[in-house]
């Protein structure tokens, strides 16, 4: 939580060096470094368009940079040539979507189960049983034979959020997770959350969500027209920063970002 | 289909003679009729499989796999049924050489050929069409979990297009059927072929007209069913 990090000399699980991309003719990440160490939760924040969700998907390799280094647990990601060795770090990374995503023709178990079985080759029991236990820490025990298209926005976030820790990852990047969600059921998506960081998930969480961030991140990161503007602790960014642009973006905002948070999560 | 019946039952009261003959003949004319479903079936089936194969490729980011596909399915979708099945039974040998030993080539099995060309092509459109209707999110979503494009093609996207092409394989399936009687015309012994021997035997014109309204009901009878099992499941899936 928001108790400093003893000082770490192991190298960090994600670490971007210089990282440069650009969509066709639009430059959308212009030079950005970036750490996160083991156990950490570093929430971004910034306005729409300033390469937030980019930033994680450079991070699993659904988008790969012109120019830049990125290294994601002991594994040189700007290196790899080959689709299978991209997928075999996608494995050890989950991604949590803006709108879910789930698979419509699965139950909610199967939904959490499938990659597990398919792509890990794990027994099935021993599989349902962690994914019981999955739906039991997201609070949806009871619905594992529901299928996504029964369940409400936030209930299907959830889902989501067990079918990412059902591959048991050593990271989780969450992309604007409650922003299609009604306000009542933020609530409940965050508070699932919240209790996984504080069990030590590590996570990178780009994020509306100013209060929740200022709760639950050990860093927080400034991002702005592709480059990242300011990062510290919660402390140091929301409360005695001396950057205007932030401040501005921060007291302007309130908590929540009105009306365009529809389009950020599919920046691509 | 009861009006059909009572239609029949009512010329068989009114001409017991003629339904006498017409009954004799019911053992031949099934014979042909179980031709013609096993046509169907073996060119549905094939084009199906084979169609599967080349919607995906269609879609292949290779160009060396994906040229091939299209070209195929260009050259096939529309072409005549009748050429085909003539085509493939004057073109291809009636017995194949294999390891030695030979295995006959009916004119039956280049029939299904003939028509499971087209449709294999066809059932490659239907394919390519499903799986690009499926968002592309679930595509995304899938890689972060570590699925491959085959395995996500296999697991995630083909079960989501299963229920999406049920309709259009279904009206396929129907008009492979109905195809299957131009395999009278190359001279496979299916109804139609055998309804033309039993009117050339007894040289009726009453039984001519009997015989070939009884090829009439029953390809009824086989596509009728399909086609209103096409038309509820359209209306539950709502596509």
């Amino acid at each position: 939580m928001t108790t400093p990090v003893p000082p770490d000399s192991r190298p960090p699980l994600v670490r971007l060096r210089d990282v440069h991309l650009s969509f066709g003719a639009t430059e959308v990440l212009k030079g950005v470094d970036l750490d996160v160490r083991s156990g950490e939760a570093l929430s971004i924040i910034g306005p729409s368009g300033s390469g937030k969700s980019t930033i994680l998907r450079c991070i699993n390799g659904l988008i790969a940079p012109q120019r830049g280094e990125i290294h994601v647990a002991g594994t040189a990601l700007h290196q790899l040539t080959r689709e299978a060795d991209r997928l075999a770090l996608r494995k050890r990374i989950g991604f949590v979507f803006q709108q879910f995503n789930l698979f419509p023709h699965l139950s909610v178990l199967e939904n959490i189960a499938i990659a597990p079985v398919r792509i890990l080759g794990h027994p099935r029991d021993e599989v349902e049983r962690h994914a019981r236990d999955l739906l039991d820490r997201v609070r949806l025990s009871g619905k594992e034979r529901a299928y996504p298209g029964e369940l409400s926005g936030g209930q299907q976030q959830r889902v989501a959020i067990a079918r990412a820790l059902a591959m048991r990852p050593e990271l989780v990047l969450f992309d604007e997770v409650t922003s299609a969600l009604d306000p009542e059921t933020v609530g409940e998506v965050l508070a699932v959350i919240r209790d996984l960081i504080r069990d030590g998930l590590t996570s990178v969480l780009v994020t509306h969500e100013m209060r929740f961030a200022e709760e639950i991140s050990d860093v927080v990161v400034f991002t702005e027209g592709g480059r990242i503007v300011a990062q510290g602790p919660p402390d140091a960014i929301f409360h005695t920063n001396d950057n205007p642009r932030v401040t501005a973006f921060i007291t302007g905002l309130g908590n929540r970002e009105p009306a365009n948070t529809g389009t950020e999560g599919r920046a691509r | 289909m009861a009006a059909v019946a009572a239609v029949a039952a009512l010329w068989a009261a009114l001409q017991p003679d003629l339904a006498v003959i017409l009954i004799g003949w019911v053992p031949y004319l099934a014979q042909g009729f179980a031709m013609n479903i096993l046509i169907s079936v073996a060119a549905i089936a094939i084009g199906s499989l084979i169609g599967l194969i080349l919607g995906v490729m269609e879609l292949a980011p290779a160009r060396w796999i994906r040229a091939p596909a299209i070209t195929y399915v260009h050259i096939f979708r529309n072409a005549p049924h009748l050429v085909l099945i003539f085509a493939t039974t004057y073109a291809m040998p009636f017995e194949i050489t294999l390891l030695g030993g030979t295995v006959a080539f009916p004119d039956w099995l280049k029939a299904v050929v003939g028509l499971a060309i087209p449709a294999s092509a066809h059932i490659a459109e239907i394919v390519r069409g499903a799986i690009q209707s499926i968002p592309t999110a679930q595509w995304e979503s899938a890689g972060s979990l570590g699925f491959s494009r085959l395995r996500t093609l296999r697991w995630i996207i083909l079960p989501q297009c299963l229920r999406r092409t049920l309709p259009a394989w279904m009206n396929l399936y129907a008009s492979i059927a109905m195809g299957s009687a131009l395999a009278s015309l190359v001279g496979v012994g299916e109804l139609l072929h055998a309804a033309t021997d039993a009117s050339t035997a007894v040289r009726r014109t009453d039984f001519t007209i009997a015989v070939y309204l009884t090829v009439l009901v029953s390809f009824f009878a086989y596509c009728y069913p399909i086609s209103r099992l096409t038309q509820r499941l359209e209306r539950r899936f709502a596509v």
